[in-house]
């Protein structure tokens, strides 16, 4: 009779922990793979303007980016504090911005030039003569397809 | 009967922890998003005669170095601009003023009245960026608005829910036509 039994029958069994590892490792690769490291150094401050009427960079892999804005306070010494152009990790002048174009259109492939966009991460404070300078070099290297970067407005009640 | 002692794997789900909460952390969920324009391209050396556009169809907005709004000679609050060039984009009243229209034959919708307007944006060398993009979002979203309630009408569902045909059809009977002229300086010296 008491060989059938249960022992501790009343006692709910602990709730199993051994999965949880799986689960925060779903979690954790995740992750690691929909994050993106920051592949620059950011030398200027960019607060960027909003806007409502945003539409998403679709392939990260033919973006380059073109970041105006006034250099961090490490660098005011030698840059001074008015707005400057940075291109991959250093700063840069209106005049490199068509070599740029060229080696950002060397490392794709042929195929994918025509798809190639150009987003300007441009610090809201900035006066328009230096992104209008920017546009004519673009026009003149003919990456037409660009991108005035923004983040989406904080709601206002 | 003795069972073999296990290795805990209690602990795993701490190291497992920690490193999800490092990338949580280091990693930002940038999702890049902006205002998408294409630029014209350069104008070539000779410059052929095109026929001049008439004054009724040029919706000119004009910033200025202390970050005024000028739209068809009057100063406008940015607020008021969408309106503005809905009004234009529509020209709901036939005004003389407002841009005259063509009618095409768009698959799909059929004869369409296609506005002949284009908007043309000039800023100043000392116009500030974040007024710059403000202004060219109102513009972007006057042709949006005007593309979704144009979708639901002809459609019944919103320009984002439509097909590619569809989108195509909508866009040639509502064409984004925003020209950028060259930066004047506008008013005052710097």
């Amino acid at each position: 009779m008491s060989k059938f039994r249960k022992s501790n029958a009343k006692e709910t069994p602990a709730v199993s922990t051994a999965s949880l590892p799986d689960i925060v490792f779903m979690l954790l690769f995740f992750f690691m793979v929909t994050t993106t490291m920051r592949e620059v150094t950011l030398k200027v401050r960019t607060t960027l303007p909003s806007a409502t009427e945003l539409s998403k960079l679709e392939k990260k892999s033919l973006v380059s980016y073109i970041y105006v804005g006034p250099p961090q306070k490490q660098y005011t010494k030698m840059f001074g504090t008015e707005p400057r152009i940075q291109l991959n990790d250093v700063f840069a002048k209106v005049s490199d911005i068509p070599d740029f174009i060229l080696a950002e259109r060397a490392a794709r492939d042929e195929a994918e030039i025509p798809f190639m966009v150009t987003s300007l991460k441009v610090d809201e404070f900035t006066k328009m003569q230096i992104v209008g300078e920017i546009k004519t070099e673009l026009r003149k290297a003919a990456a037409l397809h660009i991108n005035y970067s923004s983040r989406k407005p904080i709601a206002k009640n | 009967m003795r069972k073999t002692p296990e290795i805990p794997s209690a602990s795993m789900a701490d190291i497992a922890f920690m490193l999800l909460i490092f990338f949580l952390v280091a990693t930002t969920m940038d999702v890049d998003s902006g205002l998408e324009r294409v630029l014209p391209q350069m104008p070539p050396e000779v410059q052929e005669d095109t026929p001049p556009i008439k004054e009724r169809n040029v919706f000119s907005v004009l910033l200025d170095q202390y970050d005024r709004l000028m739209v068809e000679g009057e100063i406008i609050r940015v607020e008021d601009l969408r309106a503005k060039a809905k009004e234009f984009m529509t020209n709901p009243r036939n005004l003389e003023t407002l841009p005259e229209t063509k009618a095409t034959e768009i698959p799909l919708i059929g004869n369409f009245e296609v506005t002949k307007g284009v908007i043309s944006l000039r800023n100043d060398h000392g116009t500030q960026y974040g007024t710059y993009i403000s202004v060219q979002n109102e513009l972007v979203a006057a042709v949006n608005e005007l593309r979704d309630e144009f979708a639901s009408a002809k459609f019944g569902k919103t320009y984002a829910n439509c097909t590619n045909e569809q989108r195509e059809a909508i866009r040639e009977a509502i064409p984004s036509r925003i020209s950028e002229a060259e930066p004047k300086m506008v008013g005052g010296k710097k």
